[in-house]
């Protein structure tokens, strides 16, 4: 049902590294999950339509207009690795 | 009667007799932690002394305890997980805000479930919270460590967030009032995220009036969370009314199955006897949907998930990790250590989960089709509030489990969420309110669920059983 | 280029343009929407995507995504969400972008091009839906540094179909599309600024062959004439690898202007998954008939309209009116100027010459000076009635417009009035002949070409202001009488 090349793709898509024990474990408990799950299949829900929202809101917006900014000093101080005002990454090749 | 067994009501009567101060108040609770915390577990971190704010003069002086997922400027935020140590927020949480403005004393953010993923509070970063009423069992969770902190009266309130039964769950295994309100009632902003569609903040407290209380301070349109709803907020005292005459009160059958627990059963058919007597009229109905509730669940909170813990990367905050060895580009290393060493294994499975169910090729079979069975969960709660003021039904299906006892088997775990999910999944507030204890003497947990923007249906129900039993004026003395 | 391969292949392109909206604030949050401050000091837990902030839509921007639309010829959809792209990306905050999936603000319109046989060609218009920027990147020798004040500026994505079948199509409808969107006030559309930027997607095929061949992605060009060039290089580029019988391979690749060579965008490669999924932290929005023409009311006349109409009512040569439609401002202008001066070729004149130059040497808009039409038509007049030289005029427009005074006043201070007074003009052209008289011996013996120099020394003492052509009658007068 689901592979372990499959988890190694979603763990590439959720970026997230896996250590060799860690696959199978994960390999096992997301087939036991999805194994659960098929029991939505017993459902017809061809003529049914999804529900995002629970709450029949639309149109909520704001006005244009500014509120103050954190500013910088604020905007930053949650990271460790600043620098010029920026927040420092290692390096992204284009 | 000890001044940290009170409830906040009964405080801000001595207050206001100035026989104590909120100081006082403060003292005995922070007494308290010094005396239990170390066997309960219920808090990730305490205030600084120094950042603590004690107003005599505020109307609400009530120390209270904080989900360690909602932001509190200036201290330290972490969902209780590794990748977030380390965390201040440059905001308050909109419920911070409300709080602090109406005078209650923020003791600390309490332990919980890792970005609220489980059942038990085990999965917290900081090691377990443990049930005050037994120490070996589970509080429940994921807002274990809220709830542990009322029961074990290292608060006199808290705060929780509940996505599937996160607020009602624990507080049925501690033997606490948890109330999930309508999602939109109390605003979103500055919880962190889990499932954003079913997320929502509520209050843990001891009894149904200081439940009432809490939401007259939390509830109410926020322009910053554009799922809040701007609708008037009504006083919730004024629903704390001694009558259930006439009221019409459905029983689902779906939810007193084969597997429930005998005692936790019993417990709440008596509890429906009880409302019986006072005038309430009880019939069986029927929620068809109520056995894809978990699978459907499960589906569309991980989706969400895999894209809201998205952003914990280690980019701006929190922990960063890069592996000694470089396996791709030095970014994406980065990401992928980061993400590996900060999350425990529950956020992992639940990620991957939620990234499968959203990825290309499999969205329709399971998010698109999720959506669609919450339709029909959904429909089947419309349909019987045309007929019915409330629907009463156990909690869970039963009470506390030992720590470690479901930590390998994930949909076992699931399960224990049974009962508490179909109300996220429509959107409907709902309440446990203890009911009983069962032979081992661990609380048990009724719920009661409403229509959308109704709880003061549930106060009322609630505060007529409680006129007339007990359950919820024991405490446990530790 | 060959001939023999430029027969059989014909060239299929398709543009995305991302147009940054002009609104006060962003579109999620209430930061300025501002270019140029200091790094992260336009940001909030919003914009910097902290954990617990929460998304609220600007009602301007999804307004100016309508106007947008129902400019370039969409139908807008009366029921319009937002989903989650979701992707890694430093610059991404939330790692993800929201975004518009299945339910855009706006579909299926148009805009027209004349194509290379001079006939007008319908682009048509995939859909224009809104969506956040991301920060900006600095790349450092060791590290990348993230600025994330660009970070939630409202963008409004516009897909064109597959309709462009050369590079000069494709500049043609980046200028028209431009001038559309300039006229609607809802983005600078300044490309060196990035407030408009442009992917292209191309391919070639046989011609007659209905399937489209393997496409690339092109990214990085930073003016319209690098999106020109970049395509002309890359049907080149496509071209040899066909004819060398290899295949092309779909990938994004990135235009190296100083190279003038595009290069494959490797790190990027990863099987793309972006995991669309209808953004719960906001409602959907409904707009209705009402709205839809409130706002089309407040849709100017556009640019084509206009210019057909300026030929029309105002006999204006089509090469006069292309130049004052390309800018909103400066056609009001020239309709405000026409009200009170009938030459209208000669407000052209003014407009196109001395008007633009002045305002491109102070790289100002129409809108940034303060220069009144019924001043302009005054000056105008003040020529025609010889009171100015056309010279003095020029000098008189430039005080003007930097002083914001009208001509009669800076005319008084600068003493610029034209001298036409006989008396006044004969002292001079008696200096003038005193201090030339050899030219003037010349021009009595017949060398009638010799007067220019005279009445230029005229002028020359006037600084100007001498009236030419009555200093010429006069020197005339003089050297036949005496």
């Amino acid at each position: 049902m689901i592979s372990k090349e499959d988890v190694l793709n979603i763990a590439s898509l959720s970026r997230i590294h896996l250590k060799d024990n860690e696959i199978d474990q994960l390999t096992k408990n997301l087939e036991d999950i999805l194994e659960y799950i098929t029991k939505l299949e017993n459902l017809d829900v061809s003529n049914v339509e999804p529900t995002s929202h629970v709450l029949a809101l639309e149109n909520v917006y704001r006005e244009d207009t500014v509120i103050p900014s954190l500013g910088q000093a604020n905007a930053i101080k949650i990271s460790a690795d600043i620098q010029n005002g920026s927040f420092k990454v290692p390096k992204v090749i284009e | 009667m000890k001044l940290n067994h009170l409830t906040a009501h009964e405080i801000l009567e001595l207050i206001a007799k100035k026989e104590y101060t909120a100081k006082d108040i403060y003292q005995s609770v922070h007494y308290q932690i010094e005396k239990t915390e170390k066997e309960v577990h219920a808090y990730a971190n305490l205030t600084e002394p120094a950042s603590l704010s004690i107003d005599e003069n505020k109307s609400f002086p009530i120390p209270i305890a904080i989900k360690d997922n909602m932001c509190i400027l200036d201290q330290e935020t972490t969902c209780s997980s590794n990748i977030l140590k380390g965390f201040k927020p440059s905001y308050d949480a909109t419920v911070i805000q409300k709080l602090k403005d109406s005078g209650a004393i923020i003791v600390g953010h309490a332990n919980m479930d890792e970005f609220a993923f489980g059942s038990s509070t085990e999965t917290s970063c900081y090691g377990p919270t443990h049930n005050p009423w037994n120490l070996d069992c589970v509080p429940g969770g994921s807002s274990g460590g809220s709830t542990a902190a009322v029961a074990s009266n290292q608060a006199i309130w808290a705060i929780g967030s509940d996505t599937g039964g996160s607020i009602r769950q624990p507080a049925a295994f501690c033997g606490v009032v948890g109330l999930k309100p309508t999602y939109g009632r109390v605003s979103r902003y500055g919880l962190i995220a889990f499932a954003s569609s079913l997320d929502q903040i509520g209050p843990i407290t001891k009894d149904i009036k200081d439940s009432a209380l809490l939401m007259n301070i939390i509830a109410g349109h926020d322009p910053k969370d554009s799922t809040s709803i701007n609708r008037t907020v009504p006083d919730y005292t004024n629903s704390l009314v001694n009558d259930v005459n006439g009221l019409r009160i459905g029983i689902p059958k779906e939810y007193f199955i084969d597997g429930i627990d005998a005692e936790v059963k019993q417990a709440v058919l008596d509890a429906i006897e009880t409302l019986k007597e006072r005038g309430a009229t009880l019939k069986e109905v029927s929620l068809p949907h109520t056995e894809y509730a978990v699978a459907t669940y499960y589906i569309i909170a991980t989706s969400e998930a895999s894209s809201n813990l998205a952003r914990f990367d280690g980019v701006q905050y929190g922990l960063r990790k890069i592996p000694a060895k470089s396996r791709k580009s030095s970014i994406v290393d980065m990401y992928e250590e980061t993400r590996a060493t900060g999350f425990g294994t529950e956020a992992k499975r639940r990620i991957m989960l939620g990234t499968y169910s959203l990825s290309s090729g499999y969205y329709d079979d399971y998010y698109l089709k999720g959506l669609k069975v919450r339709t029909l969960i959904k429909q089947d709660f419309d349909k019987v509030f045309k007929d019915f003021d409330a629907i009463i039904t156990p909690t869970t299906p039963t009470t506390a489990f030992k720590i470690g006892e479901k930590t390998s088997d994930p949909i076992s775990m699931y399960l224990s969420d049974i009962f508490t999910i179909s109300a996220n999944l429509s959107g409907i507030p709902a309440i446990s309110i203890p009911c009983g204890f069962s032979s081992n003497d661990l609380p048990i947990g009724m719920q009661i669920m409403a229509k959308p923007f109704d709880e003061e249906m549930l106060f009322r129900i609630g505060y007529t059983y409680q006129q007339i039993t007990d359950w919820h004026k024991k405490r446990v003395d530790l | 280029m060959n001939q023999t391969v430029t027969k059989y292949y014909e060239t299929v392109i398709g543009l995305e343009v991302h147009l940054q909206l002009s609104t006060e604030t962003k579109i999620f949050c209430g930061c300025a929407n501002k270019f140029g401050e200091e790094p992260n000091s336009l940001t909030c837990p919003v914009c910097l995507g902290l954990p617990g902030s929460l998304p609220v839509l600007n009602k301007k921007s999804l307004e100016y995504g309508i106007k947008a639309g129902l400019a370039i010829n969409c139908s807008i959809n009366p029921l319009i969400k937002f989903d989650r792209k979701n992707y890694y990306y430093p610059d991404l905050p939330k790692a993800y972008q929201i975004s518009q999936y299945d339910m855009p603000v706006a579909s299926n319109g148009f805009l027209m091009i004349t194509d290379e046989e001079g006939k007008q060609k319908r682009i048509r218009i995939l859909r224009a839906h809104l969506e956040e920027d991301a920060g900006k990147l600095i790349h450092e020798s060791a590290c990348s540094l993230v600025d994330y004040n660009r970070t939630g500026t409202p963008l409004l994505e516009i897909v064109t179909e597959p309709d462009l079948r050369s590079p000069q199509e494709a500049y043609d409808y980046l200028q028209n599309l431009k001038l559309t969107l300039q006229y609607l006030d809802v983005s600078d559309c300044d490309m060196e600024k990035g407030s408009l930027r442009c992917d292209a997607n191309i391919s070639i095929r046989e011609k007659g062959e209905t399937k489209l061949g393997t496409k690339t992605e092109l990214k990085n060009m930073n003016s319209f004439k690098a999106v020109k060039t970049a395509l002309e290089y890359e049907i080149s580029r496509h071209k040899s690898v066909i004819g060398s019988g290899d295949k092309i391979i779909q990938e994004t690749r990135l235009w190296d202007e100083s190279k003038q060579m595009s290069f494959s965008m490797r790190s990027k490669e990863e099987a793309h998954d972006y995991r669309y999924f209808p953004e719960p932290d906001l409602v959907p929005f409904i707009v209705s008939a009402d709205r839809i023409s409130e706002i089309k009311a407040s849709i100017p006349e556009l640019p084509f309209a206009k210019l057909e109409r300026f030929i029309k009512e105002y006999t204006i040569s089509e090469y006069d009116a292309r130049i004052i439609i390309q800018d909103n401002a400066i056609s009001d202008f020239f309709e405000e100027c026409a009200k009170h001066y009938k030459d209208v070729k000669k407000i052209c004149n003014w407009i196109n010459g001395s008007l633009l130059q002045e305002l491109n040497s102070r790289k100002s808009k129409l809108t940034e000076i303060d220069l009144g039409a019924l001043e302009l038509t005054k000056l105008i007049q003040k020529v025609d009635d010889e009171e100015l030289s056309n010279l003095a005029a020029k000098d008189v427009l430039t005080f003007m417009i930097d002083s914001g005074k009208g001509a009669d006043e800076i005319i008084k201070e600068k003493g610029l009035a034209q001298v036409s007074n006989d008396n006044d003009l004969e002292k001079i052209v008696e200096e003038v002949l005193a201090e030339n008289k050899k030219v003037a011996a010349e021009i009595k013996e017949g060398k009638e070409s010799a007067i220019g120099f005279l009445v230029g020394q005229a002028m020359k003492k006037t600084q100007g202001k001498a009236n030419p052509k009555k200093v010429g009658e006069i020197i005339k007068n003089k050297l036949s009488n005496d």
